[in-house]
């Protein structure tokens, strides 16, 4: 029997999602500038108002430096030696219809599990899926538009609903928030935009399948979603890259606007590319995810992250309105040479506002998690409510599990509760289910899937299947 | 044939050697009572049988119905037919109890060639065995072990061997913590489990379990070997003197 670390170290399943699709790409020439910018904006046939925002945030970035102040390193990124925009080539201006799609790209997004054109037939779930800087095909759109949901590419909104676009971007997330936020201003290609109209509830899911598939490519997605007055929408999120030797770098940037009484629950499963077992190559995933809660609004967070070289990101709420509601539910998984520094923050600033932050990491292999939170109760924000809770699970004796709360209240009148655990999954544990017959893995996936089933039983049904399955993929032979 | 048969086994933790040579013999349909004092090797033998890798077996053999019992995985002699009832039941969080044994359930069936069950009729054979031991079906839908008292989880325990249906159930002091009602009702659940095919071999302290379970032959364990074996007299032997005599004669 070898050690656990030997086991560790030699068994670990490859990336499932690693293949690259061979289609004729179009680039941008390499590097960033004023022109890079222009030229994007000019490609998506924007309005003045875009190009000067994009501008403003591009000048903003010029003047700003990476920040240096998450617990791991990494390696410094060369902004002038990656593209920033690529397309699949296509003789035709712009798919109107899912017949008129690339069938190599149709054909990768079957691979990845999601057949756009059955979706598109059968009921489930509609799909706006975006393959390195361009939106390829959104599903179900005409049976949403019936209802006065807007479900499209965000380069669609810019050109069909440019007030709306115009109105709600940058006001959750401005140009000048953070570094990589700035520089998703500038140059961000494509994403999904969401408008469901007062009084609406979007009778499916929602979701937006994202693919890296050129090299040397930076993606950066912006998503909007406005849920108007009363509105309801559940929104999920998933992700997948081919494996590259280098690092690429995904940085994307997420509103939410949650007006009086609506509800907004995005959900995200993040498998990017996670690099070799050596540490080499993967995805930097720097994320900027914030939402906003006007008066007895409330925003739902749930995050299964366990793919990435090194996620960097904080989903969380600014509870403005009075009575207003913001949970965030998050796994995040680190193996090998993995690094995650996530969490949330909440920021209450309405009375009788609520917070709820369950965390759940989970560390193997010479991986290193942690959790950074701020609740932060401001003075006006009579009778705040915050619960806290964060577990951290460890698999061998090598990786390291962190954990950052930053607690801010100004205001007697709140109440906030903080737990934490930090356990190592227990070898009685393993051994138990074996006794009574359980395979060694189905073992450690069980009683993992234990340890996260407050954060999975908040994702939608067939998410909540996926995720467990990837969790097993990404922990497999993680205990010996 | 025997069920099982255990020749000169010995074991060690951490490089201590604990188990000294044992030899036992047992076939189906009995049941086994083996007692001994504390340190004996009692729950040494119990995990060694079931496979824990924490424990070294340094020589000896373990045959169970004909095969080689040491070259298999814990797993494997679970579905293989051998039952362990823990002395100290693992809790595991946020996992349903019913999920757990259904997956425990399915996984013996697979690993015989049988068909896997759904849901549906898990449930049934669930409820019918839960009756069977006495376990209140409250305890189904919860987590496994989680927040139970002592008597629950040794009860549970007890449930899972009725599911589980195995050929040698190895009750590991289930006794121990147990108040006089709690183990009655266990030891009640285990006399409904008896049957020619089936043997069972309970590890424990003292005598008083023995007064339910009325063992067919005990054994009497002293720093690692078996020391004396005869009936069930014995054991009001050992309830009368304690086990100091016993262990004077082996040495």
């Amino acid at each position: 029997m070898p050690s656990s670390d030997e086991t560790i170290q030699s068994a670990l399943q490859d990336y499932k999602y690693g293949w690259v699709t061979e289609i004729e790409q179009e680039y941008a020439p390499k590097g960033l500038n004023e022109d890079i910018v222009r030229m994007i904006s000019a490609k998506k046939n924007e309005p003045e108002f875009m190009l000067e925002w994009r501008l403003r945030a591009y000048r903003h970035w010029l003047k700003m430096n990476a920040p240096q102040w998450p617990y791991f390193e990494y390696g410094p990124i060369d902004y002038q030696n990656q593209y920033y925009y690529a397309a699949p080539k296509s003789d035709k201006p712009k798919p109107k219809s899912l017949d008129e799609v690339d069938p190599e790209i149709l054909a990768t997004y079957e691979k990845l599990g999601i057949p756009l054109k059955e979706q598109e037939v059968l009921a489930g779930v509609a799909v706006d899926a975006v393959f390195d800087s361009v939106s390829v095909g959104t599903t179900y759109k005409a049976k949403l538009a019936e209802l006065g949901i807007i479900f499209c590419s965000f380069s669609e909104a810019v050109e069909n609903h440019p007030e709306l676009v115009q109105k709600y971007l940058g006001t959750v997330v401005p140009y000048t928030d953070n570094f990589f936020a700035t520089l998703n201003s500038a140059v961000f290609s494509d994403g999904s935009f969401v408008y469901i109209p007062k009084g609406v509830r979007c009778p499916m899911e929602l979701s937006t399948y994202f693919r890296i598939n050129a090299a040397d490519t930076g993606q950066f997605e912006r998503t909007l979603i406005v849920a108007d007055e009363g509105a309801y929408v559940s929104y999920l999120e998933g992700c997948t890259a081919p494996k590259r030797s280098g690092n690429q770098l995904h940085a994307a940037v997420v509103e939410l606007v949650a007006l009086k009484d609506a509800t907004i629950k995005y959900s995200t499963v993040q498998n990017w590319y996670p690099g070799d077992k050596d540490g080499n190559g993967g995805i930097y995933n720097f994320v900027t995810k914030r939402g906003k809660c006007l008066e007895n609004a409330k925003i739902s967070w749930t995050q299964v992250e366990t793919g990435s070289a090194i996620t960097w990101k904080y989903p969380s709420c600014i509870l403005q309105g009075d009575n207003s509601v913001g949970e965030f539910y998050s796994v995040a998984v680190t193996n090998n040479h993995q690094k995650a520094d996530t969490g949330t923050k909440m920021v209450h600033i309405g009375k009788n506002t609520s917070s709820t932050i369950v965390s759940k990491g989970i560390s193997a292999g010479v991986g290193q998690n942690v959790y950074r939170g701020l609740v932060q109760i401001n003075k006006k924000a009579g009778n705040a409510r915050n619960y806290t809770q964060c577990d951290s699970m460890l698999m061998g004796d090598k990786c390291g599990a962190h954990t950052f709360p930053y607690i801010d209240v100004r205001n007697n009148s709140a109440h906030v509760e903080h737990e934490a655990t930090t356990s190592k999954i227990g070898e009685d544990q393993i051994f138990y289910c074996q006794q009574r017959g359980l395979s060694e893995e189905d073992a450690v996936n069980l009683i993992v899937n234990g340890f996260c089933k407050e954060v999975f039983r908040e994702l939608p049904m067939e998410f909540a299947v996926e995720a467990q399955k990837l969790l097993s993929i990404s922990l497999e032979g993680s205990v010996g | 044939m025997s069920l099982l048969e255990i020749k000169n086994l010995c074991a060690s933790i951490e490089g201590k050697q604990i188990l000294k040579g044992v030899n036992l013999t047992v076939n189906p349909g009995e049941v086994h009572a083996i007692m001994g004092p504390n340190g004996s090797g009692k729950s040494t033998l119990s995990q060694v049988l079931a496979g824990n890798e924490a424990y070294e077996v340094t020589s000896g053999e373990i045959i169970f119905e004909g095969k080689n019992l040491l070259e298999m995985a814990p797993d494997e002699r679970a579905c293989e037919g051998i039952f362990m009832a823990f002395q100290y039941p693992v809790e595991i969080p946020g996992v349903g109890n019913t999920y757990f044994l259904k997956t425990a359930y399915n996984a013996v069936r697979k690993y015989r060639g049988l068909e896997e069950v759904d849901a549906v009729e898990f449930i049934k054979i669930m409820k019918e065995k839960a009756k069977l031991v006495e376990l209140d079906d409250k305890l189904l839908k919860r987590n496994v072990n989680e927040g139970f008292s002592g008597g629950e989880k040794k009860r549970n325990e007890i449930f899972q061997m009725a599911v589980l249906d195995p050929r040698l159930a190895i009750l590991d002091e289930t006794d121990s913590g147990l108040d006089v009602d709690a183990l009655r009702t266990v030891a009640g659940g285990v006399n409904k489990l008896r049957d020619e095919k089936r043997a069972i071999v309970c590890i424990t302290h003292y005598q008083r379990i023995l007064n339910y379970l009325e063992p067919d032959i005990v054994h009497i364990l002293a720093d690692g070997r078996i020391v004396r074996t005869g009936g069930s007299e014995l054991a009001h032997e050992v309830e009368e003197k304690g086990y100091a005599w016993l262990e004077q004669g082996a040495a």
